[in-house]
Order: C-alpha cells, then sequence, then structure tokens
C-alpha cells in the first residue's frame, strides 16, 4: 500500500504535515519503460550525489592542512542545507506549477500529483536536488581558508533556496529562455539550450564563487607587498587527483542522468563527455607543462573538470569530434583563466573554481551555439549551430542566458556576500586564519597529532603516559 | 667521547646506518629536519606560479662515540653520503662531557 505525505497549510507560522490515504481509484499503471525511466534517473541522482565527494577532496587537497576539517565539514554542510532549502523552497521557484516565467509557484513540499508517466515527482526531485547541492558547493573552494563557517552555512541556504533556483527557472523549469507552445522562444528568437548545465548549475555555482573571493579578499600571505601573487601549496595531491576522478565518475550521472529516460541516447551522451574530459586533461597539461616548464597535476585535474564543465551543456548536441574540440578548448582555457584570476583579477581562488565552473560553464554553453548538430530536445531542430549552417541565432541565444545569468548571479550573490559581510561577518579574525580553522571553528583539528594543527606534545602524549599505561594494565591484571 | 652530527640527503640514511654498523657504531638518533646551506634553495612553480624552495629536506643523524672512533666514523659517514652533487650536506663533532646509560646508571665511554 502506498502512503502518501500530503503537505499542509502554514498555520500561525508553523507547519502541519497530515499523513494521507492511499490515492483514488483511477491510477496510471506504469509501464516497464516508465520503471526504467525512474530507475536510471535515480541511479544517475546518486552518482551526481557522490559528485559532493569529489568536490569535499578537490578542496580539501588544494587547499592546507590546517583548514581541511573545516573545508570537509563545509561541503557536507552545503549539502544538507542545499537538500532542505530545494525541499522547502527551491523545488518550488524552480518547477512549481503556478507562477510565471521568472519565479515559479504552487506544488509546496512536494505537494502530490497525479502520476502520468514518465518519472515520478519524487525522481525528479531527486535528481534536481543533486544539481541544486552541485551549485552550492562549488563555491567553498574559492571561498576556503577563511570564510566564517556560519556565514558560509547561511549562503547555502540563500543559493539553493533563492537563486540556483530562479535560474532554473527561467531554462529548465520551462521560464523566459525557454520555447514557446510553437517551438520559437518565448522571448529570443530561438530557446535556449542546457543539457545538463554549463551555466545553469556551475556557471552558477563559479559566479558565486568569484563574488565571495572578491568580497572577502584573498588569504593572508597570497600577494606581497607589490602585488605578486604568491603560490600557497595544497596539502594533498593525492586527495586532489582521487576528487577528480570521483566527479568524473560522478559526471556520467550528471550528464547521461540529464535525457531523463532509460533510451538508447544514453551512452551517446555518455561518450562525448567521455572525450572531451580525456581532451580537457591533455590540454589543461600541455598548456601548464609549456607556461610554466612542468605538469602541474592539480592544474591537468583542473584541465579533466574543465573539458566535463565544458560538454555539460552541449553533450546531448554535439558530435563526438565537436566535444572533443570543445573540451580541448576548455582544458586550454582553464590555465589561461587561473592565471587571469590570479595574477591580473588578483581574487584569489586555490581550487580555481571560477575558472573551471564560471568559465567554462560559460564557453560550454556558447559552444551549442557553434557547434549544435542534434537536437537535444531542447533546441527543437537539428543543425543549430552556426557552423552547421545555423546561423546566428543559437548563439545570440547563448550568449544572452551567459550574460543574464552572469549579470543575475553576480548582483544577488553579491548582495548576499556584502548583506552577510556586514552583519555576522563573512570572514574569520587574522589570528584564526593564521591558526586554522580546524581547532578554532569546530574544536579539533582534522589531522590530530600534526605539529601544525596546533594540537600540543602534552595532549599528545597524555592518553600514552606512564599512569594511563599502569591503569590499563592493572585493570588488565584484575579481569 | 665526540657527538658526530651529520645532515645528510634522505635518501642516503640507510647507506649511512649500515656503513656505521659495520664499523661497530651501535646507536644512532635520526631526524626528519629541513635546512638550506651555500646552495640557497630554488625556484618550482604551482599551478603556475612560481614559488621558492628555501628549506630543503633533509635527515640529521647523531651518534656519540669514543675518540679513537671518531675519525673511522666521520670518514664513513662522508663516504656513504656522498653522491657528488649540490646539497649532500656536512658532518660536525663536537666534544661530550658525560653520557649515562638510563636503565644502568652507566656512565662515560661504558654508557655509549
Amino acid at each position: 500500500m502506498r502512503r502518501r505525505l500530503i503537505t499542509g497549510a502554514v498555520v500561525a507560522g508553523g507547519l502541519l504535515l497530515i499523513l494521507g490515504s492511499p490515492a483514488g481509484a483511477q491510477e496510471y499503471e506504469p509501464t516497464t519503460q516508465d520503471i526504467l525511466d525512474n530507475l536510471w534517473v535515480f541511479i544517475a541522482g546518486i552518482l551526481v550525489l557522490f559528485m559532493q565527494a569529489g568536490f569535499a577532496l578537490v578542496e580539501a587537497g588544494l587547499t592546507r592542512g590546517k583548514n581541511v576539517a573545516n573545508i570537509m565539514m563545509k561541503n557536507l554542510m552545503d549539502c544538507m542545507a542545499g537538500v532542505l532549502a530545494f525541499f522547502l523552497i527551491g523545488f518550488t521557484i524552480a518547477y512549481g506549477p503556478d507562477g510565471n516565467d521568472i519565479f515559479g509557484l504552487g506544488g509546496w513540499f512536494l505537494a502530490d500529483q497525479p502520476y502520468e508517466g514518465g518519472l515520478t515527482l519524487h525522481t525528479n526531485f531527486f535528481f534536481q536536488v543533486a544539481f541544486a547541492a552541485t551549485a552550492a558547493t562549488i563555491v567553498s573552494g574559492a571561498m576556503a581558508e577563511r570564510t566564517k563557517f556560519k556565514s558560509y552555512f547561511l549562503y547555502s541556504f540563500v543559493i539553493t533556496a533563492l537563486i540556483y533556483p530562479m535560474v532554473v527557472r527561467w531554462t529548465w523549469g520551462g521560464g523566459w529562455l525557454g520555447a514557446d507552445e510553437d517551438g520559437t522562444g518565448k522571448v529570443l528568437s530561438v530557446p535556449f539550450s542546457d543539457f545538463a548545465g554549463s551555466t545553469i548549475v556551475h556557471s552558477v555555482g563559479g559566479w558565486a564563487a568569484l563574488m565571495g573571493a572578491l568580497i572577502l579578499g584573498p588569504r593572508l600571505g597570497k600577494y606581497t607587498k607589490d602585488g605578486k601573487p604568491r603560490a600557497i601549496l595544497g596539502h594533498s595531491i593525492p586527495l586532489v587527483l582521487l576528487g577528480t576522478l570521483i566527479l568524473f565518475i560522478g559526471w556520467f550521472g550528471f550528464n547521461p542522468g540529464s535525457e531523463l529516460a532509460a533510451d538508447l541516447l544514453v551512452q551517446d551522451i555518455a561518450v562525448v563527455t567521455l572525450l572531451s574530459a580525456a581532451a580537457g586533461g591533455l590540454t589543461g597539461m600541455a598548456t601548464i607543462w609549456i607556461r610554466s616548464g612542468k605538469p602541474d597535476v592539480g592544474m591537468t585535474c583542473n584541465g579533466v573538470l574543465a573539458g566535463l564543465v565544458s560538454i555539460t551543456a552541449g553533450c546531448g548536441a554535439l558530435y563526438n569530434w565537436a566535444g572533443i574540440l570543445v573540451g580541448a578548448i576548455g582544458g586550454v582555457l582553464v590555465v589561461f583563466s587561473v592565471e587571469f584570476f590570479e595574477k591580473v583579477v588578483k581574487v584569489d581562488d586555490p581550487v580555481g573554481a571560477i575558472s573551471v565552473h564560471g568559465v567554462c560553464g560559460a564557453w560550454g554553453t556558447l559552444a551549442i551555439g557553434l557547434f549544435a548538430a542534434k537536437d537535444d530536445a531542447f533546441l527543437g531542430r537539428e543543425d543549430a549551430g552556426l557552423f552547421y549552417g545555423g546561423g546566428f541565432d543559437q548563439l545570440v541565444t547563448q550568449a544572452v542566458m551567459v550574460l543574464a545569468v552572469f549579470v543575475f548571479v553576480t548582483v544577488t550573490t553579491g548582495a548576499l556576500f556584502l548583506a552577510i559581510k556586514y552583519t555576522i561577518g563573512l570572514r574569520v579574525t587574522p589570528e584564526e586564519e593564521l591558526e586554522g580553522l580546524d581547532v578554532l571553528e569546530h574544536g579539533s583539528p582534522g589531522y590530530a597529532g600534526d605539529t601544525l594543527s596546533g594540537l600540543g606534545m602534552d595532549e599528545l602524549t597524555a592518553s600514552m603516559s606512564t599512569k594511563e599505561l599502569d591503569r590499563l594494565v592493572g585493570e588488565k591484571a584484575e579481569a | 667521547m665526540k657527538l658526530i652530527t651529520a645532515i645528510v640527503k634522505p635518501f642516503k640514511v640507510d647507506d649511512v646506518k649500515s656503513a656505521l654498523k659495520e664499523a661497530g657504531v651501535v646507536g644512532l638518533t635520526v631526524t626528519e629536519v629541513k635546512g638550506v646551506g651555500r646552495q640557497g634553495g630554488h625556484t618550482e612553480t604551482y599551478r603556475g606560479t612560481e614559488y621558492q624552495v628555501d628549506l630543503v629536506p633533509k635527515v640529521k643523524l647523531e651518534v656519540v662515540v669514543d675518540d679513537p672512533v671518531v675519525d673511522t666514523a666521520v670518514d664513513l659517514i662522508v663516504a656513504a653520503a656522498a653522491s657528488g652533487k649540490i646539497g649532500d650536506g656536512k658532518v660536525w663533532v663536537t666534544p661530550v662531557e658525560a653520557v649515562v646509560r638510563i636503565r644502568t646508571g652507566e656512565q662515560g665511554v661504558d654508557a655509549i
């Protein structure tokens, strides 16, 4: 017997939840295909959730050991906060049945809707909430090693409750960037295309990261007095590489799952994603090798992620060769972008999140306007790209989308981070930053026993003192 | 009695250890250290940004020996630790006034 959770009304500020009775008589009978679709999208959603582990490890590895517990904790909590914020508010703003092209309303708290085939409400929510958590978690890396935990926690709620869902509304939620009933764009000449979220997910996170890092300012010691950047080495390259590979695997939920069905296009999407990642990794490595004389491991990992982010928008519309090209360009772009933000703009982004997600997300979105050949269900036609004779229409739409999201996200997250800065504060004290955030924010170091983590010799030896040993030996003898 | 202190490249520790053992020198203390000598460090890059590696990882060995053994021990350490390249390290000798073995209370040369 199926039990449903019916959402109650908000009465005097309180939520009233009533456990409802089974649905009425005439129910849609799911076909085998329906079940396969739901199962595949569910598994894909799990893979996307697993990307949280990848983000956590990449960010931990590229920052210092004295802040490792803090960065891992931020990755955990932005996901937890994101899940609830998206359940409570975000999902309605993104996909609510009422509302308008900018802001969704209705269907609060997964209010039950009759099932009419395809994905169930909960399958859809499970998949979408994983994406919302991804958009939120991108930011922690750029703001690492100096952001107050509670301030970051507050930010996570707002981006997954309001900012990210509004961008989704405009696009996947059928809003103003989407298609009219006749297949043309509602506002623009042709509808947007962003298959799995180069702009909708990654650029949103990337631009939020940009504003966060900008308003925070660089880590102490990142720049010399004459403004030259200094290298602050990450404490664990193995974690960076492991995290990158976890993200790489997770992306096969992210992109192929966005087909939202178990059909034969899933593997096409997987292959073009794979090719783009490989190309991005190779060109990223080649670029940093030429620029600095050695194949930097962390930057090569950024190259792989750049390839993945770049193909996220076009994985449904691009042929394999175009996918390789788009990923390869992404890999080059990310290296120059990291250098640009570090040396010219002087924004301290320890993990390269702004470049990987913001810049390559924008590139991947624009690439559709150039290389789109297949109809990915958003485009509504084949050969939409400029190089396939589609003209400039798609490129213009893609550019408008990139720009609109950039302006919207920088303005809203900028206002959010400034509001936090002038109320509860955004940045830890300089003393805390020098000592490390682990002990002062969370009470204990990420690596206990590390002399850098602030744990003294006394604490280390106390548990192994002679008296303690005698006590333990005595206990054993008595027993 | 003399204290021999040797700063060597980390991968030379085993060679030095076995050379000393062959010479009958038992008991040494090893510490992981960082330091800089005449070589003065070098430049590396991290994510495209150059940085100075001022302090290079080394290993410090400390051995207390009786006076007649000092020269042999120093020669053995130098021979075992040498690679001929820059950054091989240094060995120095300092006088030791007293040594006590904690367990037995033996003093002086007997305690070595």
